[in-house]
C-alpha cells in the first residue's frame, strides 16, 4: 500500500474522516467537536439558523455561547445581544453558556475548561478560534452562517490547506516570549503570508515554550492569513489538558516526509523585544531600533493572545514597587475568573493596584474598540492584544503598538515604548 | 446571474473588517444600520456616496481581521453589487460566498482600474469590462462547489436542500 506523508492538518482531517489520507486543495465535509459563537456573532448565527425553522441544534453539548466582546453590558443594545443568546442556550438546553461570573475570553475560557483538546475540529464565529490549534486541534474561525449551518449538520466544509512550516532554534534574548516570536514571524511573512493555509509552529524552541506562551503563537496564526496554526501536542499539553479534557485526546504528529509550501527557520537568538507598529501587525520593528521616543497614553495587558497567568506574573514583577507613569493609563485585564482569582492569591492584584494600574474584570473590551479603554483622537496605546488597523481601540486617528506584557508594562513605568531592561529589571 | 453596471471605488491593499465596518457599530445585527457605517473609517462619507450597483475595487488580502459577517452585510447593503480585489482573506470570502455578496478576484482589473471607472460585470462568464479605460479583464472560475451553493441561493438554502433530501 502507498505510504501517504501528511502534515498535522491533514492528519487530523483524515482521522476525522476516516480515511488514510486527505490531500491539499481537496474538498472535505468533516464533523465538528465543538462549536463557538460570541456576544457579537451570536445573534447573527442565531437569526440564521432560527430562520431555517429547523427547531433543533446537531448537539447542544458541543455548542458554547461565551458572552465576552461588549461585557460587561456596555449599552443597552449589547443587553439586547446578550439576551438574544441567553434565550436561544436555555431553549435549545445549551449548557456551555457563559456570561457573568463564570465568563471569560471565549479563547482562554474553552481550553481552560477543557472544551477542547488535541484532534479536535472545533469552528467559532471569531477569527481568533485557531487559538486551540496550540493544543494541536485544527481550530479556525468562520462567519455567523457558517456557523448556523453547523449546528443544523453538525459538519463543516473545508478545502484541505496546504502547509507552511516554521521551525525555531537557539537561544531566547532577555524578555523575548512567544508573543515577539509570532510578531516576527509576521512581520518576515507579511499580513497574508500564510493565507489559506494551515501553519505547524515546530522546532526545539516551540517544544520549550510553556502553553501560554503556545497559544499566544497560535492565537495570531490569522493575523498571517492563517486558517489554522498549529502545534504537535507533546507531554506538556497532556499535561495541560489532565483533570480538564474529559474526551480522549488524539494526539497526532506529522509524518517527517510530509510536503510543505514553505518551510522557513528562525534563529531566534537574532530576535529582540518587539513591537507591531501602526497600522498592521506585520509592521514590526524591535524597541531598541525605534529611532525616537514613542510617548504613549494607554497600556492594555489582556486579550485571547496575552491574558493568562503568566502573562500577569510578567506584568506584576515588572511592576512591583514601581508606579505607572502620571500620563499614562495602565489596563490590565485577567482573561478568565479563574486567572483572577490565581493573580489575588499571588498577590499580582495587590501589585498592579499599588502600582497604579486598573484592574478590569475579564473581557474583550478595549482590544477591538468596545469599551473599557477606548482611546481619542491621536491617542497612542501599547497592548498585548493582536490587532493594530485603522480605529481598533477607537479613534480612527489612534494608534495601537501591538507587544508583549513585559514590554507593555515597562513601557506602562517609563511613559514611552521600552523594554523591562530599560528600566533596570533582572531578567 | 444578471450583469452589474455601476460606478468603481479604489481601496488599496490589506482593507480590515475593522474599516469595512468598525466594532463600534457591532451592537446591533441590524443590516441597514450596519450599512450606514460602511467603509467609515477609510471614508466617512462612503454610504453616502454610493449607488445602488457600485462595485469595490481593491488589492490585495481584502477583508482581513475578524470573523464579523457584519462586514459582507454591510456591504451588500449599503448598495455594492459586486467586489473585485487582487485576494480576499478567507473568513471574509467564506463570509460573502454565504451572505450572497459576488466577490471576484482578479489581479489585473484591480491594478488598472480607478475610482469613478464605469465597470460592467458578467458574474457567470467571470468577464469584468471597464468600459471608461476599454479593457476586458478574464477572472478565475469559480469553484464548483462555490458555484453550486450561489446557485442554491446561499449556503443556508444549499444545506436546506441537502437537509430535506436525507
Amino acid at each position: 500500500m502507498k505510504k501517504y506523508h501528511m502534515t498535522l492538518a491533514e492528519k487530523i482531517l483524515a482521522k476525522k474522516l476516516n480515511r488514510s489520507f486527505v490531500e491539499a486543495r481537496e474538498l472535505v465535509e468533516v464533523p465538528v467537536d465543538l462549536t463557538l459563537a460570541n456576544d457579537i456573532t451570536g445573534p447573527l448565527a442565531i437569526k440564521t439558523f432560527e430562520s431555517t425553522k429547523i427547531g433543533k441544534v446537531f448537539n447542544p453539548e458541543k455548542i458554547a455561547l461565551v458572552m465576552d466582546h461588549f461585557t460587561p453590558n456596555k449599552d443597552i443594545k449589547s443587553a439586547e445581544q446578550v439576551r438574544i443568546c441567553r434565550e436561544f442556550a436555555k431553549k435549545y438546553g445549551i449548557s456551555h453558556y457563559y456570561e457573568g461570573g463564570n465568563c471569560g475570553i471565549e479563547h482562554a475560557l474553552l481550553p481552560e475548561l477543557g472544551l477542547v483538546g488535541p484532534g479536535d475540529i472545533v469552528i467559532g464565529a471569531d477569527s481568533h478560534t485557531c487559538t486551540y490549534g496550540a493544543l494541536g486541534a485544527f481550530a479556525t474561525g468562520v462567519g455567523s452562517t457558517d456557523l448556523a449551518a453547523a449546528w443544523i449538520t453538525g459538519k463543516i466544509w473545508f478545502k484541505v490547506p496546504e502547509s507552511i512550516k516554521f521551525v525555531y532554534y537557539g537561544k531566547f534574548n532577555p524578555w523575548v516570549t512567544g508573543k515577539d516570536l509570532i510578531l516576527y514571524t509576521i512581520g518576515d511573512i507579511g499580513v497574508d503570508g500564510a493565507l489559506y493555509k494551515a501553519i505547524e509552529f515546530t522546532g526545539e524552541v516551540i517544544k520549550k515554550l510553556s502553553m501560554a506562551e503556545r497559544f499566544t503563537m497560535a492565537n495570531m496564526a490569522i493575523e498571517a492569513g492563517g486558517k489554522v496554526g498549529l502545534i504537535e501536542a507533546d507531554k506538556k499539553t497532556l499535561t495541560y489538558i489532565k483533570n480538564r479534557f474529559k474526551r480522549t485526546p488524539l494526539v497526532l504528529k506529522a509524518d517527517k516526509k510530509a510536503k510543505y509550501v514553505e518551510i522557513r527557520e528562525y534563529d531566534i537568538s537574532k530576535i529582540e523585544p518587539v513591537v507591531a507598529l501602526p497600522h498592521l501587525p506585520s509592521n514590526v520593528k524591535a524597541v531598541k531600533d525605534l529611532s525616537e521616543k514613542i510617548f504613549i497614553d494607554q497600556v492594555v495587558i489582556g486579550s485571547c493572545t496575552n491574558g493568562r497567568i503568566e502573562d500577569l506574573a510578567i506584568a506584576a514583577k515588572i511592576l512591583k514597587n514601581r508606579k505607572v507613569n502620571t500620563n499614562v493609563r495602565c489596563i490590565i485585564i485577567p482573561a478568565t475568573p479563574n486567572i483572577y482569582y490565581q493573580a489575588l492569591k499571588k498577590g499580582y492584584i495587590r501589585v498592579f493596584i499599588e502600582a497604579g494600574a486598573i484592574v478590569s474584570p475579564p473581557t474583550c473590551g478595549p482590544c477591538l474598540g468596545g469599551h473599557m479603554g477606548i482611546l481619542a483622537k491621536g491617542e497612542k496605546a501599547v497592548a498585548t492584544t493582536n490587532r493594530n488597523f485603522v480605529g481598533r481601540m477607537g479613534h480612527p486617528e489612534s494608534e495601537v503598538y501591538l507587544a508583549s506584557s513585559a514590554v507593555a508594562a515597562a513601557s506602562a513605568v517609563l511613559g514611552y515604548i521600552a523594554t523591562p531592561e530599560e528600566l533596570g529589571v533582572k531578567w | 446571474m444578471d450583469k452589474i453596471k455601476g460606478k468603481a471605488w479604489k481601496f488599496g491593499d490589506n482593507i480590515d473588517t475593522d474599516v469595512i465596518i468598525p466594532a463600534r457599530y457591532l451592537n446591533t445585527t441590524d443590516p441597514e444600520e450596519l450599512a450606514k457605517h460602511c467603509m467609515e473609517d477609510a471614508d466617512p462619507e462612503f454610504s453616502k456616496k454610493v449607488n445602488e450597483g457600485d462595485i469595490i475595487v481593491a488589492g490585495k488580502n481584502f477583508g482581513c481581521g475578524s470573523s464579523r459577517e457584519h462586514a459582507p452585510i454591510s456591504i451588500k447593503v449599503c448598495g455594492i453589487a459586486c467586489v473585485i480585489a487582487e485576494s480576499f482573506a478567507r473568513i471574509f470570502y467564506r463570509n460573502a460566498f454565504n451572505t450572497g455578496l459576488l466577490i471576484l478576484e482578479c489581479p489585473e482589473a484591480t491594478k488598472e482600474t480607478e475610482t469613478g471607472d464605469e465597470l460592467e460585470i458578467y458574474p457567470e462568464e467571470g468577464k469584468i469590462i471597464n468600459l471608461t479605460k476599454n479593457k476586458t479583464y478574464i477572472t478565475k472560475p469559480l469553484p464548483a462547489f462555490m458555484k453550486e451553493i450561489l446557485d442554491d441561493g446561499g449556503l443556508i438554502p444549499h444545506i436546506m436542500k441537502k437537509f430535506k433530501l436525507q
